[in-house]
């Protein structure tokens, strides 16, 4: 028994394994009878078993016997830790990837319905602004004051937060450059920390962080795959961003508030992080 | 007949090794719930598809369907608890040495073929083990970079755009999410072989990794 183990330290060839010659194996007794050391091992494996069988059913159990409102509570402040801490990386200068217009995905895939489901009424369509300093009722906008910003274009990937993504041509004007045409702000830095958006039934409604709406790359789309806007992909006007899954890229907007509270978020409201950002 | 009580596993090793053990199926878990919104991964020989990533019944047992939200705050919860441990598993590696007798050497190749042979009774001779044979020192290393690997890929579909050098490095957004899935699929499989040759290596192999020490025979054993 001693000579095969004396023989296990060597490779063959008789060279010694380096690494049970740095890492030597630690006595931890004189030499014992065999029932003495049975009985520092036996003691040691309960020690080990109990503390391990312990731990496991006080880990299973109070998984158990946690409430659900307390687990999502709880899992709801890590997202917003990770969003506090996330956020702090957030860089404008960091762009998104753009393509080759061959690597479009066509045709586009269409996901969610959600406060599109009536049909639009394209002539009636406004958008309407709220939370814009010294004015006190909301800012309406056509759709031609929104064709007269500066236009836009990129091919990037759309991320949907199911896990799927896809390559889409998006044109229109940035989000900042409508903040810049009709707002007294000048910096993301100046303006209240949200912006909400909905659509115009209210059916659906998003929150966005400042920063990731003024991205150079958000922008407010009327023209797809460099086709005008269809009904299912939120004509007339739907918001684009790579800074976000596609939860977060309202279609046919509606409302824009600019806001200091953290606005509502329907899949925040369906346990979803709020801020979702890529 | 006496007999020595000898380390073979520090104390650090193991806790980080039974730590690591559900911080890995809640990452799994949590990980399934999420897939299961856009499941299109298949094994494919040939261009003919061999098995479906997953069945619908593996499913429905497991109770999966509509839980992508609950996947994610889990998922972006245990994440932080299974990178720490695996940093600090490494850390610890590295600092006390011991990944010495881990890492493969230049002829651990030659000589973990020796072990399979062994292992699958094609050859009766033993290899040499220290703490860990070369079959061990390949695969438990190679487990070790799928871990670093998932942290990797992980951060790459978690932030595609604030941390776009990942997800460019990994060839883009979908092949991050490709490598992602076939990590966990490696770890399942390290999983089952793991479990079978701690099974066959007998009760104090295992009990080795809860005390940490071996009874070492030293004369006229009886055995």
């Amino acid at each position: 028994m001693s000579g095969e183990r004396e023989e296990d330290t060597k490779w063959p060839g008789g060279r010694e394994n380096s690494a049970n010659l740095r890492v030597e194996r630690r006595s931890l007794s004189e030499e014992l009878s065999d029932a003495e050391a049975r009985s520092v091992l036996a003691t040691k494996s309960r020690r080990g078993f109990l503390l391990g069988g312990a731990a496991a059913l006080v880990g299973v159990l109070g998984w158990r016997w946690m409430p659900d409102e307390t687990k999502v509570a709880f899992l709801q402040k890590i997202f917003r830790f990770n969003e506090n801490l996330t956020s702090a990386f957030y860089r404008p200068a960091h762009l998104a990837a753009e393509f080759p217009a061959e690597k479009i995905t066509r045709p586009a895939r269409v996901n969610g319905m959600l406060g599109i489901e009536t049909d639009v009424d394209l002539a009636a369509w406004r958008l309407n602004i709220g939370g814009i300093p010294q004015r006190d009722e909301d800012l309406v906008l056509t759709m031609e004051d929104i064709h007269r910003l500066p236009k836009s274009e990129y091919i990037t990937e759309f991320k949907c937060i199911e896990g799927w993504s896809t390559i889409v041509q998006w044109t229109g004007p940035k989000f900042s450059d409508l903040v810049a045409a009709f707002t007294p702000w000048r910096s993301p830095e100046e303006m209240p920390p949200y912006v909400s958006l909905a659509t115009p039934d209210g059916a659906y409604f998003v929150g966005w962080d400042t920063p990731s709406i003024m991205h150079p790359q958000t922008l407010l789309v009327y023209e797809m795959n460099g086709e005008v806007l269809t009904s299912k992909h939120g004509a007339p006007l739907r918001l684009a961003s790579p800074t976000k899954y596609g939860i977060k890229q309202l279609k046919r907007i509606g409302r824009i508030d600019f806001t200091n509270a953290r606005p509502q978020d329907y899949w925040a409201n369906e346990g979803y992080d709020w801020y979702s950002g890529l | 007949m006496s007999a020595r009580v000898e380390e073979k596993h520090r104390a650090p090793i193991r806790w980080m090794h039974w730590i690591n053990f559900p911080l890995l199926a809640m990452m799994m878990w949590s990980g399934l719930l999420i897939y299961w919104a856009n499941p299109v991964y298949s094994l494919r020989l040939f261009g003919r598809e061999l098995f479906y990533f997953f069945p619908q019944g593996f499913y429905g047992v497991l109770g999966v369907p509509y839980r992508l939200a609950e996947g994610m705050q889990l998922h972006f919860f245990f994440m932080w608890l299974f990178a720490a441990n695996g940093v600090a598993y490494g850390a610890y590696l590295a600092v006390s040495g011991e990944f010495r007798s881990l890492l493969p050497t230049l002829g651990s190749f030659k000589r973990a073929f020796r072990v399979a042979l062994y292992e699958l009774h094609i050859s009766r001779q033993k290899p040499p083990q220290g703490k860990y044979n070369d079959a061990q020192r390949i695969v438990y290393t190679l487990v070790i970079l799928m871990g670093a690997g998932s942290i990797v890929t992980g951060i790459a579909i978690y932030k595609p755009l604030q941390a776009s050098l990942f997800t460019s490095l990994l060839g883009g957004y979908e092949w991050a999410r490709w490598g992602h899935f076939w990590l966990m699929i490696l770890f399942s499989a390290f999983f089952v072989v793991h479990i079978a040759q701690v099974v066959l290596a007998g009760w104090r192999n295992f009990q080795s990794m809860i005390t940490g020490v071996e009874i070492i025979k030293t004369e006229g054993s009886g055995e």
